[in-house]
C-alpha cells in the first residue's frame, strides 16, 4: 500500500487509489463535493424525517413523532370538507320539489349524478345497474308501472317499498289459483290463453274464449280490472300492453296463475336520508319512463 | 517504453487536453451592431415576459380581463381573442409543429440565431452578465477581485451581497411573472403581497427563482455545452449554405503583430489581418476561441464580430474578419472567386412551405371553428327499451359545448330513415317534437335525450340517427351521428 496522495500516475497526472491488481492501478476520481454534500444532506433529512413524522414501527404501535401528525386524520379532515361542500347542495335538493329539481337543469343534473351512484349501490343488483330489470324485477326504463309512475308514485315506492313490511308499504298480490285450488289445470290454461289474448297474441288451437272470458271476470276483474287494464292501487299489472315482467308464453303465464306472485321491494326510508331518495326518485323518473 | 507524459500535452483527438478542469469565464463587454441587436431583442423578449400578463382584454362581464390567461381550473386558455376549450389543445401541437420548423428554417439561414439572441438561457444569462459587470467592474477587474487572496474587505462583501440580491430579484420577478399567466395578473400581486395568494403560487415562484438564480447565475455557459442537446442536434441542420459566425481565416493567417504587419504591407507582402489581440475571446461569453473554426460551444451570438471590428477598424483594416459566412465562401474566396450567399434554396423554400401551410390551416381552423359543438352518448344498458305500446325507444346523452360569449336557445331535431319522435328530460319544449333549451354561455350541458320510433314502423336492425342542433337565434348548427338499435 502506497499512501495514494503521493502516488501519482504518470500517464493521467492523477492520484491513484493506491490499490493495485496485477500491475493495474485505480485512478483516485473522487465523487464532486456538490454530491457528497447532497448524500450528506439526505442523510440529516432523513433523521429529521424519523424524528419529526411517525416512522418507526413499535410492538403495538409506532413513533407519533413530533407534532403527532396523521395521515388518517388528514383523510379524516377532507372527507368532513367534501361532506360539507357536498351537503351544502344535498341541502338545496332536499328543499326543492320534486317537480322543480326536473326543471331547474343544475338541481337536475346533481339529482341524476347522486341518484345514479346511490341506485348503482343499492338498487343495480335487482333492477340491473342501467335499471332494464329482469324476470321478476321491473325494467325501469319502460313506461309501464306496477304502482305508478308519476314521480310521487316512484318516491312513495321507493320510500316504502312494495309487500316490504313497512307500515306504509304497497300491498297487494297474485293470488295462487291453482295452489290454492280455486281454478282446475284446464280452467288455468284456458284463462292464460285469454289472457294472452288480450294483448294480441297468438292463443292455443280450440282454446275457448267465451269461457276464458268468463273465469277472467269470477276471479280476476276484482284487481286486473275490466278488460285487465291493470290498477295500480294493488299493483295489479295491465295484461293488454306489451311489457310483461314474469313472461308472456303459456308456460309462464300458468305458472303465475296457478303459484301466484308477490316481488318484493325493500322500503328505503331509514336507510337512506330524504335528499338521497328524492335524487333517486329523480333518476328513475328520468330514465324515461316517468309518467 | 513506460514515458512520462505531461497530462497538459495528452490530447483526445488533437485539438485539447484530455483531463480540463472547469475554467470560469469572463467575458468583457463590447459595443457594436450585434450587441445592440442583442440588447433590443433581449428587451422585447424581457418585456412580453414580464408584462403581458398585465395586458388587459375585454371579453365582457363574467369573463375574465386578462389578454393571456391559462385558466386552469376552468379548463380554459385565452390569447387575446381567442378562446381555446380542452377539447382543442391540438391547435398547440399546431403552433409546436410551427415553432419546430421555424427553429429549423432559422438554422437553415442563419446558423444558431435561436441560441445566440432568443434562448432564454442567453437572455437570462446576458442580464445577470450585465448586473455582474455594473457591480463588480469588466473582465479585467472581475479576474483580479476573484483572485485576490486578501481577506474580504467590506467593500468587497458588499459588492457580493448586492450582485447576488440584484440576481436573486431578477429570479424572484421570473417565477413571479410565470404564475400570474396562470391567475388573473392585478389580483395575484395583491394576494402575493398580502400573502393571501393560493400556496402553489409561492412554489412555483420559488422553483423558478432557484433555476433561473443558479442557471444563470452559476451555470452559464456550462447549460449551452454540457446540458442542452440543441448544439448536438443543429449540427445535422445545418448546411453549407447556412450562415454561421465565421473566422475567414483566409484573410486571418498569418497571424501578426500591428507594427510586423505595417513593415510588411509596407513591402508589398501579403500578410493576415488578424494581430492576435485575443479580443474575440476575450468577449466571448462560452470563452472559446472562434478563430479554430466551428465549434460546439458557440452560440453564434455575434458579440466576437463586434469585438474585432473595433479592432479592425482602429488599426485601419476592413470590418468582418469574423463575420456571419459560410464554408463554400471561404473556399471561393480562397479560389479567388466572389462569395455567394443564398438564402432561397430547396431547404428553406420547403421549411417555409410547412409552416405556411400549417399556419394557414390553423388559422383557417380558427376563423371557421363552430362555437356551438354537440356530442351523443347511446345509453349501453340497457341499449334500447320496448314500451307498452311496442314502440321502441333509446336513450342519449347529448353533450352540448356553447363556446361563445352569449347564451343560445337551442333546439334539437333527431332525423332518421323512419318517423322519430323525441323529449328531452327536463326540458320545455315548445312543441313536443323539437325540445328547446337555453345553453349558458360558455359552457357545457348535458342532457338526458329519449328517442322513440311508433310501433308501426318500428325498425328491425339499428339505423342511423343524425342529430341537428341548432341556435335558433343565430342560425348556428351542429350535427353528430350515431344509432337507432332495434331489441
Ligand atoms: S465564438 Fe463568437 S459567436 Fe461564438 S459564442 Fe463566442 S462570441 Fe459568440
Ligand atoms: S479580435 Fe480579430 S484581430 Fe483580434 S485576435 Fe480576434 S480575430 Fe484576431
Amino acid at each position: 500500500m502506497t499512501d495514494h496522495h503521493s502516488d501519482i500516475d504518470s500517464v493521467s497526472g492523477k492520484s491513484t487509489t493506491g490499490h493495485e491488481w496485477d500491475g493495474i492501478k485505480e485512478l483516485n476520481t473522487p465523487l464532486p463535493r456538490w454530491w457528497v454534500i447532497t448524500f450528506y444532506l439526505t442523510i440529516v433529512w432523513a433523521i429529521a424525517y424519523w424524528i419529526v413524522y411517525p416512522a418507526w414501527p413499535l410492538i403495538a404501535s409506532n413513533t407519533t413523532g413530533m407534532f403527532g401528525y396523521s395521515s388518517r386524520a388528514d383523510v379524516a379532515v377532507e372527507l368532513a370538507n367534501l361532506e360539507k361542500i357536498r351537503g351544502g347542495k344535498m341541502v338545496a335538493l332536499g328543499a326543492a320539489s320534486l317537480a322543480d329539481i326536473e326543471k331547474d337543469p343544475a338541481l337536475l343534473a346533481l339529482a341524476r349524478a347522486k341518484g345514479k351512484t346511490v341506485f348503482g349501490d343499492n338498487c343495480a343488483p335487482c333492477h340491473g345497474s342501467g335499471g332494464a330489470g329482469a324476470k321478476g324485477y321491473p325494467n325501469l326504463n319502460d313506461d309501464d308501472w306496477l304502482w305508478g309512475g308519476t314521480l310521487d308514485q316512484i318516491m312513495q315506492t321507493i320510500q316504502f317499498g312494495a309487500r316490504s313490511g313497512h307500515a306504509k308499504t304497497h300491498e297487494g298480490q297474485m293470488l295462487a289459483f291453482g295452489k290454492d285450488g280455486v281454478l282446475k289445470g284446464d280452467e288455468i290454461v284456458t284463462v292464460a290463453n285469454y289472457v294472452r289474448s288480450l294483448s294480441g297474441l297468438s292463443t292455443r288451437n280450440g282454446f275457448d274464449a267465451a269461457k276464458g272470458e268468463k273465469i277472467f271476470a269470477e276471479n280476476c276483474v276484482a284487481c286486473h280490472g275490466d278488460g285487465g287494464k291493470g290498477n295500480q292501487e294493488m299493483g295489479a299489472p295491465n295484461l293488454t300492453d306489451k311489457i310483461w315482467l314474469y313472461g308472456s308464453d303459456e308456460a309462464s303465464l300458468v305458472e303465475t296463475i296457478s303459484q301466484g306472485r308477490a316481488g318484493v321491494m325493500p322500503a328505503w326510508e331509514g336507510r337512506l336520508d330524504p335528499a338521497t331518495i328524492k335524487a333517486m326518485a329523480v333518476y328513475v323518473h328520468s330514465l324515461g319512463g316517468g309518467k | 517504453m513506460n514515458k512520462t507524459v505531461n497530462p497538459k500535452d495528452l490530447t483526445s483527438d488533437g485539438d485539447g487536453p484530455l483531463y480540463a478542469a472547469h475554467k470560469k469565464v469572463y467575458p468583457q463587454s463590447v459595443s457594436g451592431t450585434f450587441r445592440r441587436i442583442k440588447w433590443g431583442l433581449m428587451a422585447i423578449c424581457l418585456g412580453v415576459y414580464y408584462f403581458l400578463p398585465f395586458v388587459r382584454w375585454n371579453r365582457g362581464l363574467g369573463a375574465p380581463s386578462q389578454a393571456v390567461l391559462i385558466d386552469l381550473p376552468n379548463s380554459r386558455f385565452y390569447f387575446f381573442f381567442i378562446e381555446l376549450w380542452p377539447q382543442e389543445v391540438y391547435y398547440f401541437t399546431g403552433l409546436l409543429i410551427v415553432a419546430a420548423v421555424a427553429l429549423f428554417l432559422m438554422n437553415s439561414v442563419g446558423g444558431r440565431i435561436w441560441c445566440g439572441y432568443l434562448c432564454p438561457q442567453t437572455v437570462w444569462t446576458d442580464v445577470f452578465y450585465a448586473v455582474e459587470r455594473l457591480i463588480e467592474g469588466d473582465r479585467r477587474e472581475r479576474m483580479k477581485k476573484d483572485k485576490s487572496s486578501d481577506p474580504m474587505k467590506l467593500e468587497r462583501i458588499s459588492e457580493i451581497v448586492l450582485k447576488h440580491s440584484i440576481w436573486l430579484l431578477i429570479a424572484w420577478w421570473t417565477g413571479g411573472a410565470w404564475v400570474l399567466y396562470f391567475n388573473d395578473a392585478p389580483t395575484l400581486v395583491k394576494e402575493l403581497v398580502t400573502f393571501q395568494a393560493p400556496m402553489i403560487a409561492y412554489i412555483w415562484i420559488g422553483i423558478l427563482t432557484a433555476t433561473t438564480y443558479v442557471l444563470a447565475g452559476f451555470m452559464r455557459e456550462q447549460v449551452c455545452t454540457y446540458m442542452c442537446p440543441w448544439p448536438r442536434i443543429q449540427a445535422a441542420l445545418t448546411d453549407e449554405w447556412a450562415l454561421n459566425v465565421t473566422y475567414r481565416y483566409d484573410r486571418g493567417e498569418k497571424r501578426t503583430s500591428v507594427k510586423k504587419a505595417a513593415e510588411l504591407r509596407a513591402l508589398g507582402q501579403q500578410v493576415g489581418d488578424c494581430v492576435d489581440c485575443y479580443q474575440c475571446v476575450a468577449v466571448c461569453p462560452t470563452g472559446i476561441d472562434i478563430r479554430n473554426g466551428p465549434q460546439l460551444e458557440c452560440i453564434q451570438c455575434g458579440l466576437c464580430i463586434d469585438a474585432c471590428d473595433n479592432v479592425m477598424t482602429k488599426i485601419g483594416r476592413p470590418k468582418r474578419l469574423i463575420g456571419y459566412d459560410n464554408d463554400i465562401n471561404i473556399q471561393r474566396r480562397q479560389d479567388g472567386k466572389a462569395p455567394v450567399y443564398k438564402i432561397v434554396r430547396a431547404r428553406t423554400v420547403v421549411y417555409s412551405a410547412i409552416i405556411a401551410a400549417v399556419g394557414g390551416f390553423m388559422i383557417y381552423t380558427l376563423a371557421t371553428r363552430s362555437l356551438l359543438d354537440v356530442n351523443v352518448l347511446h345509453d349501453r344498458n340497457p341499449v334500447a327499451v320496448k314500451l307498452s305500446d311496442g314502440s321502441i325507444r333509446n336513450a342519449y346523452t347529448v353533450r352540448l359545448l356553447n363556446k361563445s360569449g352569449y347564451d343560445r336557445v337551442i333546439a334539437i331535431d333527431a332525423e332518421g330513415p323512419v318517423n322519430l319522435t323525441m323529449h328531452v328530460v327536463g326540458a320545455d319544449s315548445v312543441t313536443p317534437d323539437r325540445p328547446m333549451i337555453v345553453i349558458p354561455r360558455d359552457s357545457t350541458s348535458e342532457l338526458r335525450l329519449l328517442v322513440t320510433a311508433p310501433a308501426e314502423n318500428n325498425p328491425d336492425k339499428s339505423i342511423p340517427v343524425r342529430f341537428h342542433v341548432m341556435d335558433i337565434g343565430l342560425g348556428v348548427a351542429a350535427t353528430a351521428t350515431d344509432n337507432f338499435v332495434a331489441p
